[in-house]
């Protein structure tokens, strides 16, 4: 039996770490509530955008020119993984599930011959990766002591990729995070950005869909060399936002649960204290009544 | 029967109601949408965007660059970075214009994109620097 010295000191300590945990999940609802407002606010422009591409590709689509993004380099070989993850952890398997997520995905394709490049995304992807896959890291961005995630930051690494892309290092994109859903749950999402996925409606309806009648100044090709770029921005951007939303959101129920066993681990060390206290006074009590007897 | 003007940032909608007429500043020169404007898709240009109600100018607004959507009924703006003309800095306009006209000195003359690229970015900083002198 733990003497009680011992016990109450435990009790101490887990007492404390609930506090703190108590307050990071406090802080992560308030983080998540921007975050998610963020989410929303940006969601308008990519939806005009989706619109304006559709409009658009469809006409460009089957000519040969068409830009390699947004139909590819024409080959298949070199895969560029982005990956998504936060710059802290104590989120519960948020991080973790990128970095399986992202080292399945690369085994995969290397299995099948292709070549993996990786980008990482957040402190926590990166470290997670490093230790088996360092040799594909291309390259790294981490947004460590930032308060909120700008379109700027999006653009960067929009315009990377674009320029590896130019450069022939690369032949397909892929961006994976944790799309959020609600704040128990976020989905690891694999979004293929290079070639652009196209919406499965177009296809189906060619040249009598409304961009017949658009006009267009500068031509198609000039506009269309512009709006891809920033809709590559604008994806990433979403993904970032998503991805922040997401973490704040795994935090926050990780937290709860640790707040939670620390009550319950709490409610037991108090119990068996008591116990050991009560034996020690009957413990006690025994040795003085045997004594008076004894007398 | 006004039309219906939308401005939007990848950050936020910046302004979605009604209005008589709006001019944006397209690449190839500035375009007054009104109400029943043909169907387009330009790009803009470094510029100012008006926003008429009647013949008084309601909203003055700086764009860095952008797309914009005109169909009958609408008017989208996909703005790269949008400010109140009041707000537009001299100071940020003066570093962007020396930054771009840094990159086009640096620009590869046989890079016709990339030469391209860093004019447009030179013309949209004196747009910048102008809109801060009118405010």
């Amino acid at each position: 039996m733990p003497n009680l010295k011992d016990l109450r000191g435990r009790i101490t300590s887990v007492k404390s770490t609930q506090k703190i945990t108590s307050a990071m999940k406090m802080v992560a609802a308030s983080k998540l509530r921007r975050a998610q407002t963020a989410a929303e606010a940006a969601r308008p422009y990519a939806e005009r955008m989706e619109c304006m591409l559709r409009a658009l590709a469809a006409s460009v689509r089957n000519s040969p020119t068409a830009p390699p993004m947004l139909i590819g380099t024409g080959r298949d070989q070199t895969h560029l993984l982005i990956a998504v993850t936060a710059d802290r952890g104590l989120a519960g398997a948020f991080n973790a599930s990128i970095g399986r997520a992202t080292r399945n995905l690369a085994r995969r394709l290397e299995s099948e011959g292709k070549t993996v490049k990786l980008m990482t995304v957040g402190r926590k992807g990166r470290d997670y990766l490093r230790r088996e896959m360092a040799s594909r890291i291309v390259g790294e961005v981490s947004y460590a002591g930032r308060k909120s995630i700008a379109f700027a930051d999006a653009d960067d690494i929009g315009r990377q990729v674009a320029e590896m892309l130019t450069r022939g290092e690369v032949d397909v994109v892929t961006i994976v995070y944790n799309r959020f859903q609600s704040v128990i749950s976020q989905v690891v999402t694999e979004q293929q950005l290079i070639p652009l996925p196209l919406p499965a409606n177009e296809n189906e309806e060619p040249s009598a869909g409304p961009r017949a009648l658009y006009e267009f100044e500068p031509d198609e090709e000039t506009i269309l060399a512009r709006l891809l770029p920033q809709n590559l921005s604008v994806q990433i951007y979403r993904a970032l936002l998503e991805s922040a939303a997401g973490e704040h959101g795994a935090r926050m129920t990780a937290m709860d649960n640790a707040t939670r066993n620390a009550g319950d681990m709490i409610k037991r060390l108090t119990l068996n204290y008591n116990r050991a206290r009560q034996a020690n006074i009957t413990k006690e009590l025994i040795e003085i009544i045997s004594g008076a007897e004894a007398v | 029967m006004p039309i219906d003007l939308e401005i939007v940032s990848p950050e936020r909608l910046l302004l979605s109601r009604p209005v008589d007429l709006v001019v944006i500043p397209a690449s190839e020169g500035d375009i007054g949408v009104l109400p029943q404007h043909g169907p387009m898709i330009v790009t803009l240009r470094g510029g100012t965007i008006r926003v008429y109600d009647g013949r008084t100018v309601t909203d003055e607004l700086f764009v860095a660059g952008g797309f914009a959507e005109i169909t009958p009924e609408r008017c989208t703006v996909l703005a790269n970075e949008v400010v109140p003309l009041a707000e537009v800095s001299r100071t940020e306009a003066e570093r962007r214009l020396a930054a771009a006209e840094a990159a086009f000195a640096a620009a590869d003359k046989a890079d016709l994109p990339a030469q391209e690229a860093a004019l447009e970015a030179q013309q949209s900083a004196r747009a910048m620097q102008q809109a801060a002198g009118a405010a």
